[in-house]
Order: C-alpha cells, then structure tokens, then sequence
C-alpha cells in the first residue's frame, strides 16, 4: 500500500473511531461532538480559525528556526572546546530539570502577551534536543577519518568542518525532527498561560464558552498543521542528506 | 607525477610501551629501508597495528615511550600518507573529492588545477570517468582503488598501509596489489598483513611479530622486484617457510 493511501486509511480509521465513541458514550454534541459537526464548524468559522492558526504558525516557525539555530550552535562551541563542553553541559541538564510548563507564567510576565513569550518557549523546548543529538553526533565521529585527517596535516578546525560536522548532520537531523514534533507544545502551552491571539488561545476562549465544536476544530487545524509541518522537515532533511540511508530497511 | 624526492629511512624504537598494564614491547627496534617496502606479519593483538600507528604519529593509547625517527634528521609528520583496511572514504563527498580530501582539509577548498589531477588519478587506479560516483555507488575493490588514489594524490615519501586489501575478495586483491605496487615504487613503504602472500609479493623484507613482549623475527627476503608473480615456485617456497613462522608464533 503506497504511503498517501495508507496515510488516508489512518486518518478514516481515526475518524471512524471518534464517531463510534460518540455513538457508544451518547454524549451530548456539546461535551463531545461528532466529526460531521466538527467539520460543519470548521468549514463555517475558518475566516475566524485562520488568523489565529497563522499567529500560532508564526510563532512555532520561529521557535523552531531560533531553537535549532541556537541548539547547533551551541553544540558546536561545545564539540569544538572542551571547557565550554564541561561547564554548559551541566547548565543544559539543569535547565532541563526546570519543567518548561512552569517557567510559562513567568515568561508572559516578563516578554509581555505577544508573541516574544511563545516564541521563547518553543525555543526553551526545542533547545536541549537538538543541542543533545549534534553534539552527540559531532562526539561520535568515526575514528578513522580522524585519524586520517591527521596524517594530511588537519588542524582541529579543519577536521571540525570538514569531517565532524558534515559527519554530524544525520544526529543533527534526528534532532530537529524531535524539535518540529514538539514546538508546537511550547507555543500552545505559552499561549494558555496567556494570550490575545494563536490557536491555544482559542482553544481556552472556545471552551469556556462551552464552543466546543469550535474547539475541536482549531485543535485539528493544530494538529494538521504540525503533521504537515513534520513531513516537510523530514522530506526537507532527507533531501538534504542523501548519503544518509535508512540503515534499518527490514528489521519486521 | 612522481615527485623528485629521497624516500628516508625509519628507524623505530619502542623502548616500553604497555597497555593497560601489559606490556607489549620492550626494547623493539625495527629498521624500514627508504624506498622500499616492507611487511609486517603476525598474530592478532600482537603490536602490528600499534607499530604502524606509532610511525604515522597517531595516539597508540599505550603507556611509554616509542619514537619513529627518519635517517634524515627531519620530523616524519607531513612525509606520510595512511590507508586502512576500511577505505575510510566520506559518505558525503564524491570520489573525486575523497582524493582531493587532503587539499580540502589543508587549505579548506579544492581548486580546479587539484580537481583535474584527482580524476587524472582515478584514471590511474582504474576509475576513469567515475570522478563524480559517491562511495555508496561503489564495489569494495573500487572504493579501495579510490584509497589509494587518495595516497597517491598526496603524494608522501613514506606510506603505511594497515591490511589495505584485507577486505577484497582473492581476484581484486592481486589486481590492486600489482597496481600499489607499480604505483608506489621508490616510496618507503609500511605494510601490515595477515596474508603471507601478500607480504611475499610486495615485500622488499616480510617479518613476523611475535611473543609478549613483541620481538621481531629475521626478515624473510624474497629475489626479484615486487610485485611477484604468485605462481613462482621461490615464493611458493618461502611462503611455506612463513606459514611456518606465523604458526609457530601463534601457538
């Protein structure tokens, strides 16, 4: 079965169990509607739902982009300097020990309601995994071509660039496909603690008003949004590294 | 192609070298002959690799003190090129530019000039037109051919070559043997080896490592000029006569 069709049998298996558990608990449309209504509300209010998913797209876009281009690069000043490997890495573990969750309220106090705060929690979550796997990737490099590189003469430097870090770039890649799938997390979450605008915002609006259609619909714009974004970056880092096979064809 | 140079002699010294606690050479001396090649044989774990890595000035991860000194008084690092048993070829870059790898490295690009020279050389080994193949595309034996591009390119006075050939089947193992050796004639050559004949046909001296602390064996000398044809009934003679000192050492 090609990927496409297996994706759509998926998505009607899916469906297809959230209408039978709508029939089989006989909740009201108003705790748990069907996906029929669902649809009818999404169709209906999507010049309401647009703004807002493109405010929360936004910020997830540049969360994910500050994010990885942070975590790279500080991984790399890691790889390359044994100091800044001994006293950041300390730090990273520490600040993973802090739940992001918690930090959320304090950012909105201090980055305001906009999107600085959103942006700045999504680059708090993406962070630590893709500094983790390329810096695990720049410290795995095979020994051989170091010792290669040493016998033509490479400074340090040069073998960094020129073996490591291309070397690194399939960790790299593991990485920020951890990031795409959970910056979303970090926006929506900031957009709970406190928000005018975004999908999370929504969400919280919608639901206190008992919306809950509506608040169906926006977390399946949410959802097809960070499943579309996914296979971009996926599709986008396979292309990119081509000499990166699958190394697990037919382990079943 | 061949640059004008002496090819040194090598004159390693492993006074106490030990790993973790086990001491692997005490007092070693070993002579390589410039410009000629010689071979190193014995049982796994013996200090084959160790000596090899020693003369390219490579970490051993050993306790002691070894040196490896050319008879010119000059430093070795910068003199050599290395090739292992894997062909330690760069996913990422074509074949070409896994031969230019020392260019890119040194100067942090590769220029045209380097370019033509590297597919000149792949020409040599056997790859015309293959300049743009990434390693994945290729056999062992043509991955390995692009190895020894990669040394011919650089281009050194002294090469170590730590079972180059061990991973190919029988028939590309001689093809590649004659050509590295048609090809780095007048280099002062290190090879390690499993294969006695291997060592006896390219072989100026082939000797065998043996014993803890390692000592090295009397240098089996077989006539003629490598690579030697592997039906020779003298080599076939020595062979034996190897096969009998490597046996002896491993029991």
């Amino acid at each position: 079965m090609s990927a496409p069709l297996r994706g759509g049998a998926i998505l009607a298996g899916l469906l297809g169990l959230w209408q039978a558990a709508v029939w089989a608990s006989g909740a009201p449309p108003y705790i748990l509607p069907g996906p029929g209504p669902v649809a009818a509300t999404l169709l209906e209010q999507m010049p309401r739902i647009l703004p807002h998913a493109l405010v929360t797209a936004t910020e997830i876009l540049l969360g994910l982009l500050i994010g990885s281009g942070l975590g790279a690069a500080s991984a790399l000043v890691m790889a390359y300097a044994r100091p800044a490997r001994r006293w950041m890495m300390p730090v990273l573990v520490i600040s993973q020990a802090v739940p992001v969750f918690a930090l959320a309220p304090v950012l909105v106090l201090w980055l305001g309601y906009g999107l600085a705060s959103k942006v700045a929690m999504a680059v708090l979550i993406i962070f630590f995994p893709v500094t983790a796997a390329f810096l695990d990737g720049l410290r795995r490099t095979e020994p051989g071509w170091l010792d290669l590189a040493r016998t033509m003469g490479a400074t340090r430097g040069a073998m960094l660039r020129h073996i490591r870090l291309p070397a690194a770039l399939p960790a790299l890649a593991s990485g920020l496909r951890v990031a795409t799938a959970v910056a979303p997390i970090g926006a929506v979450v900031g957009e709970w603690v406190g928000a005018s605008r975004g999908l999370g915002y929504l969400m919280l609006h919608a639901n206190a008003r008992m919306q809950v259609d509506l608040m169906f619909a926006a977390l399946a714009v949410l959802a097809l949004f960070s499943i579309a974004l996914y296979f971009s970056v996926d599709a986008l880092l396979r292309r990119a590294l081509p000499w990166q096979p699958d190394t697990v064809p037919d382990l079943d | 192609m061949h640059t004008a140079y002496r090819s040194p002699s090598i004159l390693i010294r492993a006074e106490r070298l030990s790993f973790s606690g086990r001491l692997l050479f005490d007092g070693l001396r070993m002579t390589l002959p410039g410009g000629r090649w010689t071979c190193l044989l014995g049982p796994s774990g013996v200090g084959k690799s160790t000596l090899l890595r020693l003369v390219a000035g490579l970490d051993s991860g050993g306790d002691g003190t070894a040196t490896a000194d050319a008879d010119d008084d000059r430093p070795l690092a910068g003199r050599l090129a290395y090739m292992a048993q894997r062909d330690l070829l760069l996913p990422w870059l074509s074949a070409r530019d896994n031969v230019a790898l020392g260019e890119r490295l040194r100067r942090g690009r590769i220029d045209a000039e380097t370019r033509d020279r590297a597919d000149h050389l792949l020409d040599r080994v056997g790859l015309a037109g293959q300049g743009a193949a990434v390693p994945a595309t290729l056999s062992g034996g043509m991955r390995q051919r692009v190895a020894l591009a990669r040394i011919l390119m650089e281009d050194r006075p002294v090469v170590l070559m730590d079972e180059p050939f061990a991973a190919l089947d029988a028939i590309t193992r001689l093809k590649l043997q004659d050509l590295a050796a048609d090809l780095l004639t007048g280099r002062t050559v290190l090879l390690v080896t499993h294969d006695p004949l291997e060592a006896l046909r390219l072989g100026h001296a082939a000797h065998v490592l043996a014993g803890r602390p390692a000592r090295l064996g009397t240098a089996l000398t077989p006539e003629g000029e490598p690579p030697r044809h592997p039906d020779d009934p003298a080599l076939l003679a020595l062979q034996a006569d190897l096969l009998g000192r490597l046996a002896e050492a491993a029991s």
